[in-house]
């Protein structure tokens, strides 16, 4: 691997870590905790939405996340021809 | 057939389990115990650090201390679940592709300091022996309360099924192990969840049915008719927040850093065959344990709301609006000869009241004079939920066993972790680089049984500050674990000078400001500020200062690194290695 698409690959994967913790920041630490509030006038079944955000939401949203992630580094490592056998 | 028998039945089903479990995978090399010479299927790995992370505090504490702190207790959920997808995306890959044994060699190789690697020691071991007393203390409630066995004599019960599976099995043995244990706590966390869903809101499952409408045909939804309740009882608000913004958002922080920072935890990725297995097993962790994680909130509230209801059945203020005691159902009578529930008939009108006095100002027009639940511990909410919904023996005995394995689960992975750090850090990496595997694996056996003696030595014993160690460990792991490796993977800059520096100043910061409001080394009455929110600094709880403690050490082991050489060719390179799964060049 040269060492140009080696700091490609790494480039590649920090943008995608920056975006995955993006919305991982805006699900728990945003709709959960600073605009809880605002959120809780909105109704998601007999949950107010920010409540809904905070103990369950955000919950699945992480794993949906992390799975997000693995699969494009997954096409990543593909691309750049260092999956594993 | 009695409860009794019954729980020791299902209870010593269980252990056979485990016990047989070890003696099919007895650890033949350090490989075998240290990391089952990463053979673990990723799922599987999962399930396992599903149960290594679920601890008795998880199980039994966690759904009560949601069902009293309401919203507040999201802080909980979200930290300690919010942390995988650091894991999942900034160390366990690249530690996975570092491919060796320990958290602390990876410090040493990295920062080519053997200094480095024993300050990594010793948050490491900090961190896992504060942790390891909540396990064994939770051994010992959960057979006094469920076996009539002494506390004493539960804790060396547990002392030796863990002595078993991870002496002999190492790694290996505790992997399979923690798999049985997190299908045993799921199983008995979840079934009287169910019911409990079931009889309240009409529907099966939990998490739909928090959201639901009440059973009684009313057509209130449940979290909108527990805030009522609450309210007119004097209490905040089920779903309002209580605590201020920013320390629910340090806290939530410390949390998620601490729980990526915790070494039994970053441990399990380095038994996974390949680096991408790492990250879909971080995935699959999550999806194990968000299933508890999920329903706990919904067994606090439930649970809440059947307390709530059992004791105020009318009308706040009207005369039969209270049970009387007289009336009770028999799990109160039952955990009452516990002492973890206390009624004391304060205007003696054989009935009992149970509100907030600050709350409810006209309380007194009632003829109430105080409330007379003096006692409500919040673990009962988990303990008690199978007798309170009226489910059968084997659902209660099946609570026990759930809670003993949520306790060894967790305890198994820590000591392999301290015993790992001690055999293969401070021992082979140190004191005596010249031992063989096999002798290595031999102090690494007496490692672990040393390491049990003292976790059960201090269950027996344990400090007056249980409780707050915790707080600790996160605290530890948050601000000097979490950003040393995460520096060491995505800074080529950041050198042995750096990184000590950062390491000791997050530790020593998080240690200071916790010890100054609870007591230097917790000893009684030595703090020196009281722990209340108008004296900590900028309103910041001494259990949210892991977030300041990271910060702080990122700043350190930046200015420091800059300040001094930058780290050697050989550690460039392999800083660039480890960022690729297969061999970069």
């Amino acid at each position: 691997m040269s060492e140009k698409s080696r700091e490609e690959y790494w480039r590649r994967n920090v943008k995608l870590v920056v975006q995955c913790l993006i919305v991982w920041f805006v699900v728990s630490f945003g709709f959960g905790i600073i605009l809880v509030h605002p959120l809780n006038a909105i109704s998601l079944g007999g949950y107010k939405l920010g409540f809904w955000f905070a103990q369950q939401g955000s919950i699945y949203i992480f794993v949906a996340l992390i799975f997000f992630y693995s699969s494009r580094m997954g096409k990543l490592d593909k691309e750049f021809g260092v999956e594993e056998d | 057939m009695s409860l009794k028998v019954l729980t020791f039945l299902v209870v010593g089903a269980t252990f056979a389990l485990y016990i047989y479990i070890a003696i099919r995978s007895k650890a033949k090399n350090t490989g075998d115990f240290y990391i089952a010479s990463k053979g673990v299927h990723p799922v599987l790995n999962g399930m396992a650090t599903g149960a290594d992370w679920m601890s008795a505090a998880s199980f039994i504490g966690m759904a009560g201390l949601i069902a009293f702190l309401g919203y507040d207790g999201s802080v909980y959920l979200m930290g300690w679940t919010g942390g995988y997808c650091l894991l999942a995306m900034l160390l366990a890959p690249y530690l996975r592709k570092f491919g060796k044994f320990t958290v602390s060699e990876f410090i040493g190789e990295r920062y080519y300091s053997n200094t480095a690697r024993m300050v990594g020691v010793i948050c490491l071991v900090t961190a896992s022996v504060t942790y390891v007393i909540g396990q064994m203390t939770g051994i010992g409630v959960v057979f006094s309360r469920f076996l009539d066995v002494s506390y004493a004599n539960g804790i060396y019960i547990g002392m030796t099924i863990v002595f078993i599976y991870a002496v002999f099995g190492g790694m290996k043995g505790v992997t399979n192990t923690q798999v049985a244990q997190y299908c045993v706590l799921i199983f008995a966390y979840t079934v009287p969840a169910i019911f409990i869903s079931l009889t309240l809101t009409g529907t099966p499952i939990p998490q739909l049915g928090l959201g639901g409408t009440m059973a009684d045909g009313s057509g209130t939804f449940l979290l909108d008719k527990l805030d009522t309740i609450l309210v007119n009882l004097g209490f905040a608000a089920y779903t309002a927040q209580k605590m201020s913004t920013l320390n629910v958002l340090f806290l939530t922080m410390s949390l998620m850093i601490g729980t990526a920072g915790l070494p039994h935890v970053i441990m399990r990725f380095f038994t996974v065959p390949k680096v991408k297995d790492a990250r879909s097993s971080a995935g699959w962790a999550l999806v194990f344990i968000a299933v508890l994680y999920t329903t706990a909130p919904a067994v606090g509230a439930m649970a809440r709301m059947n307390l709530m209801q059992t004791i105020q059945h009318g009308e706040v203020g009207s005369i039969d609006g209270n049970i009387e005691y007289a009336k009770v159902p028999s799990w109160f009578k039952s955990w009452e000869k516990t002492g973890l529930l206390k009624f004391e008939d304060k205007n003696g009108d054989g009935r009992i009241q149970y509100y907030d006095e600050k709350g409810l100002k006209n309380a007194e027009s009632y003829g109430w004079k105080g409330n007379e639940m003096v006692t409500v511990n919040r673990d009962i909410m988990v303990l008690a939920n199978p007798e309170i919904a009226g489910l059968p023996n084997w659902v209660i005995a099946l609570t026990a066993a759930g809670g003993i394995a949520a306790a060894l689960s967790t305890a198994a992975g820590l000591l392999l972790a301290i015993a790992s750090a001690i055999s293969h850090d401070v021992l082979k990496g140190w004191l005596m680089p010249n031992i063989s595997d096999q002798q290595e694996l031999k102090y690494s056996r007496v490692a672990i049984g040393g390491a049990i003696i003292v976790a059960g030595y201090l269950g027996l014993n344990p400090p007056g500050f249980a409780a707050q160690t915790v707080a600790l460990a996160f605290g530890l792991a948050a601000s000097s674990i979490f950003p040393a490796i995460m520096m060491g993977i995505f800074s080529k800059r950041v050198n042995d000078k750096g990184a000590i520096a950062g390491m000791l100043v997050g530790l020593g910061s998080t240690l200071i400001y916790i010890f100054i409001y609870l007591g230097w080394f917790f000893i009684k009455g030595t703090n020196m500020l009281p722990n209340t929110p108008d004296n900590w600094l900028f309103g910041i709880n001494p259990q949210s200062f892991g977030t300041i403690g990271a910060i702080l050490n990122f700043i350190a082991a930046y200015a420091v690194s800059n300040l001094t050489a930058e780290p050697p060719e050989k550690i460039q390179k392999l800083v660039e290695d480890i960022r690729v799964p297969i061999k970069a060049d």
